[in-house]
C-alpha cells in the first residue's frame, strides 16, 4: 500500500492510500466531529458534521467518506465549518424531543458531547416537537423515537455485523422513522436475534436496556469495531 | 433486420398513407380534454363523408400548444384547429378543402410555432407514436444502423463530444465526456464486466412535462438514442426509469419496446452485428429525489430511493457496482438527430457553450401555455413576449421561474438574458430540466419561495440533517414572513440557513433547495420586508 502525504490544519500527515481524511486526521491527533460514522461500519455521509474544506475544491467534503490524496490540503476547523457544525447540532436538537434531564444516556451521550464540542449554548430554531412513540415490546430492549437522530448506525450494525437487517427506515424527511422488520413492534420482529448490537451502536439514548433509569445507560460503540476486527483477524 | 428491410418498411408505410392526414393529438393534455372521443368522431365523420379512401385520422403525439387543446392539424394543408369539441368533427372533415368551419382555427404561423426549432420534437404531433412503421418512415433507426456498420464506439463518442451536447436533466454535464468516462471505466475489480445504460424519466419538477411529452410522442427516438449510447459505451442492458404517474408514457414505451424487439431493433445481433441490447422499464413511485442519479440507481436495485455520496460517480460504479451511463430523456432524444445530421450541424445551433435546442414547458400567467423547443441563446423576452404572447389579460409580467424547486426567479428587468447554462446561473437561476413558470404582478414572490420550499421539505428523503431539518426550519420562517409575524432578524436567520443547507447537504435536492429563496431575496427583498411584523419594525427603528 502506497502512502500519501497531505496537510491537515497545517500539519504534515502521512496516510495509507485507501484511508479517509477522517482516519488520517485521527492518527495525527486532529479531532473532527462525527455522528453517523462508526468504526467498523460502512460510511453513510449523512450527518454532515465531519465536513471539511479541501483547498482547490469549492464544495465541502465529508471527511469520513473522502479519500486522502497526495498533496491535499485540508482545513478542519475554520470559522465557516464551526458555524455550520453548531447549526447542524442545533437542528438535530430541534428535530425531536431531546430532554436530557430524563434520558437514560445523559452523561454518556454522543449528541450531548457534540453539543459541548461545537460550543452550542442554545437552540436558535423552532422545536418541531413531533409526537414520537416508545416501543418496549421487546423483552430486553426498548426504543424511544424521541431521541433517535436517524444516524442509521443501528441499521448498519444489524445488517453489516449481525447480518440480519431487522432495522430500516420508513417514511421520508422529518417523518422518517426507524422500523423493525416490515413495521411491526420490535418484540414481534421475527428476524431480531436479540444480539444487542444496535444498542452498542446507538449514539444516544434512543435504544436502551429495559429497566435502565436516568443517566445509567452507557453505550459501547467501540465494541462494534472490536467485533469486526476480531472476525477479520480470524478469517 | 438489415437495411433493405428497414427501407422496405419505410416505403410500405409511405405507400399505405392516405393523401390527407387528420392529426388528432392524443397526448396527455389533449387526452384529458377529450381527444380520444374526438378521434373516434373524426373517424366516423370521415367514413360518413365517404372520404375514407383518401383521408385518414391519426392519433399523434403532443403538438405543443397544449393550453389550447384538444388540437387537430391537417396535412398537407397545414390547417390547425384548437379547442375542438367532438361535435365539431363533421365540420372539420367538411372543411378539409378550405371553407368555413365552426371549429376554432389556430394559426400555424403564429410565433409560438414559427420561433421554435424542432430537433427532439420534430416528430411530435406528426407521427403515431404507437406504430414503429411511422417512426421508421420518418427516417428512424437509420442512425443506429449507420453507427453499428460504419462507426467505432470511439467515433460515436467523438461525434457527441463535438456536437457540444450537454445533459438536459438539469446540470448540463457534457454528454460526450460522460460517455467517454463510462466507455473507459472498467468497473469494480471483483465484479462482472458489465455496463448499463439508464434513461432518467423521473421528471419530478412541479409543472414540468417535457420528458413525459417526448416519451408519449416519440418513444422510439429515446430508444434509438439509448441503443446508440449502449453501443458507444459497451453496455448490453438498459433501463428506462419512468414515474408511475405517467401511465400513458409507460404504455407507449412498452409498446415501442415490444415492436422494436419484434423487428430485431432491440435484442441480440441488432442489424446483423455483434451488438446486443435489451431495455426494460422500471416504474418509479414518484418521489422527486429518485430523479437524483444515485437514488435512482438504488431504486432500480430495489432498495430505498436515497442518494449516496459521490464519488464514486455512476460512470464508475453505478447499478450493482457496474459502470453505468445515466442520461435524461431529452439528452437521449438528441442523439439520433446528431448522428444523422452531423455534429457540426448540431454545434451550429445555440451559443458557444450551450449548443442545440432546449424544450421548455411554458406555464403560469401566460397567454400561450404549452411545450416549446427553442434554440439555446434565445432571450427570455423572446420566449415570454413572442412565443408566450405575454400575460393573458395584458398585465405586465413580473418574473419567470426556471429550474423548478432547484432554480430561481428572474425579474422582468433581466429578460434580455439569453437562455444558456452560464447566463441563467449568473442571474441566480439554472437552466434546469425545462420548467418555465411566468408570474405577473399579482404573484407574491415570498409565497412562491414558500411554495417551492414546501415542495423540497416534503420531498427531502431525510438522509442528511441539513436538508431534512433545515428545509422544515426555512419553511417555518417563510411561513412566518408570509403571515406577517416575522422580525427582521428572521430574514437574517433565513439567509444563514440558506447558506448552511446549500453548502452542507448531501445531494442536489438539499444543495439547491435554497435557490428559490435566495433568488427572490436578491431581486424582491422589498416584498419580504413589506411583510415583516410592523411592531417589530418600529421597535428596531433607530
Ligand atoms: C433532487 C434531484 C432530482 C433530479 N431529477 C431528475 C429528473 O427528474 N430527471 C433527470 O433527467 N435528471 C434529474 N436529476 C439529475 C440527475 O441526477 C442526473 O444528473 C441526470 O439524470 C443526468 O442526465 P443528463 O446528463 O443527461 O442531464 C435530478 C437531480 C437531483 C439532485
Ligand atoms: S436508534 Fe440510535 S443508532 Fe438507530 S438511527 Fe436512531 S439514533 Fe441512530
Ligand atoms: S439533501 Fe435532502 S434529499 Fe438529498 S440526501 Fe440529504 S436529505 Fe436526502
Ligand atoms: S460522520 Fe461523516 S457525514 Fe456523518
Ligand atoms: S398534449 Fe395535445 S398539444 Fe400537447
Amino acid at each position: 500500500m502506497s502512502a500519501k502525504t497531505l496537510t491537515i490544519d497545517g500539519q504534515m500527515v502521512s496516510a495509507g492510500a485507501d484511508e479517509s481524511i477522517l482516519q488520517a486526521a485521527r492518527e495525527a491527533g486532529i479531532r473532527i466531529p462525527t455522528l453517523c460514522h462508526l468504526d467498523g461500519l460502512s460510511e453513510m455521509g449523512a450527518c454532515r458534521l465531519c465536513l471539511v474544506e479541501v483547498v482547490g475544491t469549492s464544495k465541502l467534503q465529508p471527511a469520513c467518506h473522502t479519500s486522502v490524496a497526495e498533496g491535499m490540503e485540508v482545513r478542519t476547523d475554520t470559522e465557516r465549518l464551526r458555524a455550520h457544525r453548531r447549526a447542524i447540532v442545533e437542528l438535530i436538537f430541534a428535530e425531536r424531543n431531546h430532554v436530557c434531564a430524563v434520558c437514560v444516556a445523559s452523561g454518556h451521550c454522543e449528541l450531548q458531547n457534540l453539543a459541548a464540542a461545537v460550543g452550542m449554548t442554545h437552540v436558535r430554531y423552532e422545536y418541531l416537537a413531533p409526537s414520537c412513540a416508545v416501543d418496549i415490546s421487546h423483552a430486553r430492549f426498548g426504543i424511544d423515537h424521541n431521541r433517535c437522530v436517524l444516524c442509521t448506525r443501528c441499521v448498519r450494525a444489524c445488517d453489516e455485523v449481525e447480518g440480519v437487517h431487522t432495522w430500516d427506515i420508513a417514511g421520508r424527511g422529518t417523518e422518517s422513522r426507524l422500523i423493525t422488520d416490515l413495521h411491526v413492534p420490535w418484540g414481534e420482529a421475527a428476524s431480531c436475534t436479540s444480539c444487542g448490537k444496535c444498542l452498542l451502536a446507538c449514539p444516544t439514548g434512543a435504544i436502551f436496556h429495559r429497566g435502565s433509569t436516568v443517566a445509567e445507560l452507557e453505550h459501547e460503540p467501540t465494541r462494534i469495531a472490536a467485533i469486526v476486527a476480531a472476525r477479520s483477524e480470524r478469517w | 433486420m438489415d437495411l433493405t428491410e428497414l427501407h422496405g418498411i419505410a416505403e410500405r408505410e409511405r405507400a399505405r398513407r392516405k393523401a390527407i392526414r387528420i392529426h388528432c393529438c392524443t397526448s396527455l393534455g389533449c387526452h384529458a380534454s377529450g381527444a380520444l372521443e374526438l378521434q373516434r368522431r373524426l373517424e366516423a365523420a370521415v367514413e360518413a363523408a365517404g372520404r375514407a379512401d383518401t383521408v385518414e385520422v391519426v392519433g399523434v403525439g403532443c403538438i405543443g400548444f397544449c393550453g389550447h387543446g384538444p388540437l387537430v392539424s391537417v396535412e398537407p394543408s397545414g390547417l390547425l384547429f384548437e379547442r375542438v369539441t367532438p361535435e365539431q368533427a363533421p365540420d372539420i372533415v367538411a372543411a378539409l378543402d378550405g371553407g368555413p368551419c365552426a371549429a376554432q382555427r389556430g394559426d400555424p404561423n403564429h410565433p409560438f410555432f414559427s420561433r421554435q426549432l424542432l430537433v427532439v420534437r420534430r416528430n411530435g404531433g406528426r407521427i403515431d407514436p404507437e406504430r414503429i412503421e411511422e417512426y421508421i418512415a420518418a427516417g428512424g433507426y437509420q442512425a443506429l444502423y449507420d453507427v453499428l456498420h460504419d462507426q467505432s464506439p470511439a467515433e460515436v463518442i467523438d461525434a457527441i463530444t463535438r456536437s457540444g451536447l450537454r445533459g438536459r436533466g438539469g446540470a448540463g454535464y457534457p454528454t460526450g465526456l460522460k460517455w467517454a468516462t463510462v466507455a473507459k471505466s472498467k468497473g469494480a475489480p471483483q465484479g462482472a464486466p458489465r455496463k448499463f445504460v439508464v434513461c432518467n424519466g423521473d421528471e419530478g419538477d412541479p409543472g414540468a412535462f417535457m420528458d413525459r411529452s417526448i416519451l408519449e410522442s416519440d418513444p422510439h427516438l429515446v430508444l434509438e438514442g439509448m441503443s446508440i449510447a449502449a453501443y458507444a459505451v459497451g453496455a448490453d442492458q438498459g433501463f428506462l426509469y419512468v414515474r408511475g404517474e405517467y401511465p400513458l408514457a409507460i404504455q407507449r414505451l412498452s409498446k415501442a419496446i415490444t415492436q422494436a424487439r419484434k423487428h430485431g431493433l432491440l435484442g441480440s445481433q441488432i442489424f446483423d452485428t455483434a451488438f446486443d441490447f435489451k431495455v426494460e422499464i422500471r416504474v418509479g413511485a414518484g418521489a422527486f429525489v429518485c430523479g437524483e442519479e444515485t437514488a435512482l440507481i438504488a431504486s432500480i436495485e430495489g432498495r430505498r430511493g436515497q442518494p449516496r455520496p459521490r464519488p464514486p460517480y455512476p460512470a464508475e460504479r453505478g447499478l450493482w457496482g457496474c459502470p453505468t451511463l445515466i442520461n435524461n430523456v431529452e439528452t437521449f432524444a438528441n442523439i439520433a438527430p446528431i448522428i444523422s445530421r452531423g455534429a457540426d450541424w448540431y454545434a451550429g445551433i445555440g451559443t458557444a457553450k450551450s449548443r442545440g435546442t432546449k424544450v421548455f414547458a411554458l406555464a403560469g400567467k401566460i397567454r400561450n401555455t404549452g411545450l416549446i423547443e427553442v434554440p439555446m441563446g434565445i432571450t427570455l423576452r423572446e420566449i415570454v413576449e413572442e412565443l408566450g404572447g405575454g400575460t393573458a389579460d395584458g398585465s405586465p409580467v413580473k418574473a419567470v421561474q426556471t429550474g423548478g424547486p432547484s432554480g430561481g426567479c428572474i425579474p422582468a428587468s433581466l429578460f434580455d438574458t439569453p437562455v444558456d447554462y452560464e447566463s441563467l446561473a449568473a442571474v441566480g437561476s439554472i437552466m434546469g430540466s425545462g420548467g418555465m413558470v411566468v408570474m405577473d404582478d399579482a404573484t407574491s414572490m415570498v409565497e412562491i419561495a414558500r411554495f417551492y420550499m414546501e415542495f423540497c421539505m416534503d420531498e427531502s428523503c431525510g438522509k442528511c440533517v441539513p436538508c431534512r431539518v433545515g428545509t422544515v426550519q426555512m419553511h417555518h420562517l417563510l411561513d412566518r414572513i408570509c403571515n406577517g409575524e416575522a422580525t427582521p432578524a428572521e430574514i437574517v436567520q433565513l439567509e444563514e440557513l440558506c447558506q448552511l443547507v446549500r453548502e452542507t447537504s448531501l445531494c442536489g435536492l438539499g444543495q439547491s433547495a435554497p435557490n428559490p429563496v435566495l433568488s427572490t431575496l436578491r431581486y424582491f427583498r422589498d416584498e419580504y420586508e413589506e411583510r415583516l411584523r410592523h411592531e417589530a419594525l418600529a421597535e428596531e427603528a433607530p
